[in-house]
């Protein structure tokens, strides 16, 4: 059953074409990694499937929601897809178990005890469980992103999105939060994940699409798609990142 | 003829109390404008964010004496007669509801849109998202211009000594008229003056250094 169902997607910002007829399936429990150079629309691609841009033609079905810009039914598609952004986004205000306690909360009207419970069961996953009183500003980079995945894990989704999660961080930081989207990956979340890791497209994912000016250039399964790479722009790409 | 001694200092530090709840009261109901109408400014409606646009503008753009005197003198030439004290409010709420509103538009659209989109993610209704993301945020960046703001309140609520409001201002000007000692009258109303807006700026300049070094 594909969780993620994309058919010919476009999108333009004004005159500026960016994704150009996009189709794709996404099966559940699968990773997919979007490769591809900056503006080549790989981020923007990934924001319209919660919704966060909007396209101008094609449809998209994720995890069983048809996408619909109406308010309250993108609500009930956000509820089953998080998402992760390159700088992190925690509530600056309020402590890691208040940001990953708020949306269950607000959202799920789950009790404050509950919510409690589950802020330490999503920061046990990240391996975070003794910040759980801790301001994000008192966390390194690495930590953050940790908080901001067991953020969106609390919402209990069907499919993660990340968004160049580790484009921020240290060298020395980046390996964390990549273990952690491994981890996760094994025990069976589907997700779409933009970055500029090889190593973790290569090891970790079960598909791998690359797009070149907002267009599907090359796709495949990571052993065949890095190993032989058909199109020049592919290749060049490969050249470039090593 | 009366001499400028204690009774008369002691006459003026009764009206400052006059100041204090006008400026006081003027923060409140200004305040409470002032939310809404920095919310209609930040709001996706474009019909509201024109008409507060406007009301900001228009109280903005004309002397708070020229709203004073439209609210004290102008309703009463159209049949309102309205107790000065209460002209006087009116005339302070709005404009300090227009600036107010500025002040905290400014500052509520200081938090990054990240933080909108991150609670937009997180399947946050519009409402949850101002409620506990943007405006807890948004009230800490606001701390020291709105108290920086009162500071102006308290100074500008002078104005309302000419409609007939008996604050510090016009107890100053009866005094004056009784003494005929205007520097010792105006020095003693300026260090009343000084010695209640001083802390609040010194205030609202420490929370301001504390905030900056926050970030």
């Amino acid at each position: 059953m594909s969780i993620i169902k994309i058919n010919n997607l476009s999108k333009s910002f004004g005159n500026l074409e960016v994704l150009y007829n996009i189709s794709f399936e996404l099966e559940a429990g699968e990773s997919l990694v979007l490769l591809g150079r900056s503006g080549s629309g790989k981020s923007t691609l990934l924001r319209c499937l919660n919704g966060l841009e909007r396209v101008n033609t094609g449809d998209i079905t994720v995890a069983g929601h048809k996408m619909d810009y109406e308010s309250s039914k993108l609500r009930l598609l956000r509820n089953d897809v998080g998402i992760v952004f390159q700088q992190y986004n925690l509530f600056p205000h309020l402590t890691v178990a208040a940001n990953i306690a708020l949306a269950p909360r607000l959202v799920r009207k789950v009790s404050k005890s509950d919510a409690l419970t589950l802020a330490k069961e999503v920061l046990g996953q990240v391996g975070l469980l003794e910040k759980i009183d801790a301001y994000p500003s008192q966390l390194s980079g690495g930590q953050q992103q940790r908080v901001a995945i067991a953020r969106s894990l609390a919402m209990k989704p069907k499919v993660m999105l990340f968004d160049e999660v580790t484009s921020a961080l240290d060298p020395e930081l980046t390996g964390e939060v990549l273990d952690v989207m491994e981890k996760l990956a094994k025990s069976g979340m589907a997700m779409v994940v933009v970055t500029h890791e090889m190593a973790f497209a290569k090891k970790v994912s079960d598909r791998v699409i690359f797009l070149h000016n907002g267009r599907i250039t090359e796709t495949g399964n990571p052993d065949e798609i890095f190993s032989s790479p058909k199109t020049p722009e592919f290749k060049t790409f490969l050249g470039a990142v090593g | 003829m009366r001499s400028f001694g204690l009774n008369e200092i002691w006459y003026m530090l009764q009206a400052t109390q006059w100041t204090l709840y006008l400026s006081i009261l003027t923060f409140v109901l200004g305040g409470s404008v002032g939310f809404f109408i920095a919310l209609a400014r930040c709001s996706r409606s474009r019909l509201l964010r024109a008409i507060s646009g406007l009301y900001i503008q228009i109280f903005q753009s004309t002397p708070l004496l020229m709203q004073l005197f439209l609210i004290f003198f102008g309703l009463s030439l159209i049949g309102f007669r309205l107790p000065v004290l209460v002209a006087g409010s009116i005339a302070l709420t709005f404009w300090a509801s227009a600036f107010l509103g500025e002040i905290w538009r400014g500052c509520i659209e200081a938090v990054p849109e990240q933080q909108t989109e991150a609670a937009d993610s997180l399947a946050l209704t519009p409402w949850q998202q101002l409620r506990y993301v943007i405006l807890p945020q948004a009230s800490k960046i606001a701390l020291p211009p709105t108290i920086g703001f009162f500071v102006q309140i308290i100074k500008n609520t002078s104005l309302t000594s000419i409609i007939g409001v008996t604050e510090l201002m016009r107890a100053s000007t009866n005094m004056n008229n009784a003494t005929f000692e205007p520097m010792k009258v105006l020095a003693v109303a300026s260090l009343i003056y000084f010695a209640t807006c001083y802390p609040l700026s010194l205030i609202s300049r420490k929370l301001e250094n504390k905030l900056n070094v926050d970030h």
